[in-house]
């Protein structure tokens, strides 16, 4: 147990502080906004909940609230599942486990605006390889006037973008597994799914819980990769959330609204991140300290 | 015990199993030559339409520079509306990192050493500024800073980024001193070592790949994001990301030149992800791996 000494709030001060002035206080902005309307000239008045209430009754919302879980429920279904086949892969140890090690974080290190940037290139029919390997394969393909087209270039290039972060902590927890494990399972003549099933996954849990919530919350928060490639097009078929709000506080201006669009986002944000924290925990608990 | 599980187990393996892990091995390699492939594919298409002219890349179509040319590097390179950006990101990015450490230490220490009043839920809400979404405070931000006249400068754009980077260096560092056993802050205590000259003496010593690490991610996090960086700026402080997608949607798309800043960007990280290797997962999974 760690000794309890509320002293340790000194050292953590500086911390809240900071964190404080950036996170707090726009927070407090946010919500003051959310409750007041106003006539321009920085004349506001009393709201009350009326622009939650118009939010939960805008189809702008639902409709961006409706692309954006799906398309997180598409790419953790597509990335987790491939990540772990990954890690299952990757070579154990020496020189080809760094070298996949340091290729396969790249993409993860690239600017946001940057991978956008590469996709937006790479998808062109005129000048991408991937546009005119697809053109020539005789498909009708191209992301900037076809929903759909736009919907699987954006979805290829987050599971270009992060199944690496998920393969990277599925290999993390794969190492972490003793040897004796696998001779164990040699002699009882284990199949290989046993293998996996019985060993690896459990063992895995812990990592795959965090890779998970990750990649929940960053592809639930997206922006910049799919503005940059397609701008919330074509149409609104890829305005996400962030995208949508982004529209409404920077580019309109409409405060109220926007401030809670904005609460409820976070609020959805923190609910799922308190269940993922409190899974986190528990299992911390049951392994013991590590 | 190992050992004897060991021998015992390499004696009673057939042929056959030794066969079937041959055969799994050069699965492997197919599997991840496959994606290696798939991963550098995107990359590789960015370098080589770095290394054209505009006019060879939309008049032709060739899978390498026919012609290679550095010349949008070098319009790049001595154009200060482009190059001004690296300047103005590497400023906030370090001013950032440096911040986000310095702070992060001595809570990260106070985190893995102490139960005190309300620590669970401290940890907790850090977490939560990780995972808050940059477009909600984007507005606000933009507010605040404009108020106290930051705006357009890299302390605003570095002290914004704190919002996520913070938490994380909290995090990762308290997953490196976790694993510092706690005999040596006692035993350092009864040397009659004062607290300052313990830790930076002994202590952080000890964690020094932690902080690197810590460091690289504050680094990696402030360098990679663009939402916040563009909003809170104008001119003085444009960051790099911000210049490349103006140029996007401004009228002449000069995908070459485009494509050579892009290729800049991703150096930084491909320089010194060799070092830090063996902590990527660690890093990326806020230290709790």
């Amino acid at each position: 147990m760690k000794p309890i000494d509320n002293r340790a709030w000194l050292l953590v001060l500086p911390v809240l502080v900071l964190v404080a002035f950036s996170a707090v206080v726009p927070l407090m902005t946010v919500v003051n906004y959310s409750v007041q309307d106003s006539f321009g000239s920085n004349e506001f008045f009393w709201n009350g909940i009326g622009w939650f209430d118009d939010l939960l009754h805008s189809e702008r919302m639902w409709d961006a609230l409706g692309r954006q879980i799906l398309f997180s429920a598409i790419v953790l279904l597509i990335e987790v599942p491939l990540g772990i086949l990954i890690a299952l892969h990757m070579p154990r140890k020496g020189f080809w486990s760094s070298l996949c090690l340091v290729l396969m974080a790249l993409p993860l290190l690239i600017p946001f605006n940057v991978v956008g940037t590469i996709w937006q290139i790479f998808g062109r029919v005129d000048i991408g390889l991937l546009g005119r390997a697809v053109a020539a394969l005789g498909i009708d393909y191209n992301y900037t006037r076809d929903a759909i087209d736009a919907w699987v270039t954006i979805v290829v290039m987050d599971v270009w973008h992060w199944t690496s972060l998920i393969a990277l902590l599925a290999y993390a927890g794969l190492r972490s597994i003793p040897q004796a494990y696998y001779q164990a399972a040699e002699i009882d003549q284990a199949s290989r799914w046993a293998v996996f099933r019985f060993i690896e996954l459990p063992k895995m849990r812990g990592v795959l819980v965090i890779a998970i919530l990750l990649r929940f919350m960053d592809s639930f928060m997206i922006y910049t990769e799919p503005f940059v490639v397609t701008g919330g097009g074509p149409g609104n078929a890829t305005t996400f959330l962030s995208i949508d709000l982004v529209k409404m506080a920077l580019g309109q201006f409409d405060l109220g609204p926007a401030a809670a669009f904005s609460i409820m986002y976070f609020l959805v944000i923190l609910l799922v991140s308190w269940a993922f924290y409190t899974v986190m925990t528990n299992l911390d608990r049951e392994e013991g300290p590590r | 015990m190992t050992d004897i599980l060991a021998s015992s187990a390499a004696t009673a393996v057939p042929a056959r199993a030794a066969r079937a892990r041959s055969e799994r091995s050069w699965g492997s390699a197919v599997v991840m030559t496959l994606y290696l492939l798939f991963l550098l594919l995107p990359i590789y298409w960015l370098v080589n339409m770095s290394l054209k002219t505009n006019n060879e890349i939309l008049g032709g179509f060739s899978l390498w520079p026919v012609d290679p040319t550095l010349a949008n590097y070098a319009t790049i390179l001595t154009d200060p509306s482009w190059y001004m950006g690296y300047v103005n990101s590497l400023i906030y990015v370090v001013l950032n990192t440096v911040i986000s450490v310095a702070v992060a230490l001595p809570a990260a220490y106070a985190f893995s050493r102490y139960s005190f009043l309300g620590d669970k839920h401290l940890f907790f809400w850090l977490l939560t500024n990780r995972m808050a979404p940059p477009a909600v405070f984007a507005l606000p931000f933009f507010q605040l800073y404009s108020a106290v006249g930051l705006f357009d400068t890299h302390i605003a754009v570095a002290l914004a980024h704190c919002l996520f980077n913070v938490p994380l260096a909290v995090w990762i560092l308290e997953g490196f001193m976790r694993g510092v056993p706690r005999e040596i802050d006692e035993t350092a205590w009864i040397d009659g070592y004062s607290f300052p000259r313990f830790f930076l003496r002994i202590f952080l010593p000890l964690i020094a790949s932690g902080v690197g690490v810590a460091a690289f991610f504050c680094f990696m996090f402030s360098w990679v994001e663009l939402l916040l960086s563009r909003t809170l700026t104008s001119v003085n402080a444009k960051p790099i990301a911000s210049t490349m997608t103006r140029t996007v949607s401004a009228s002449g798309l000069d995908w070459g030149v485009l494509a050579a800043a892009g290729v800049l960007t991703i150096i930084p990280g491909a320089l010194v992800i060799w070092f830090v290797r063996n902590y990527i997962a660690k890093g990326f999974a806020l230290g709790r791996v």
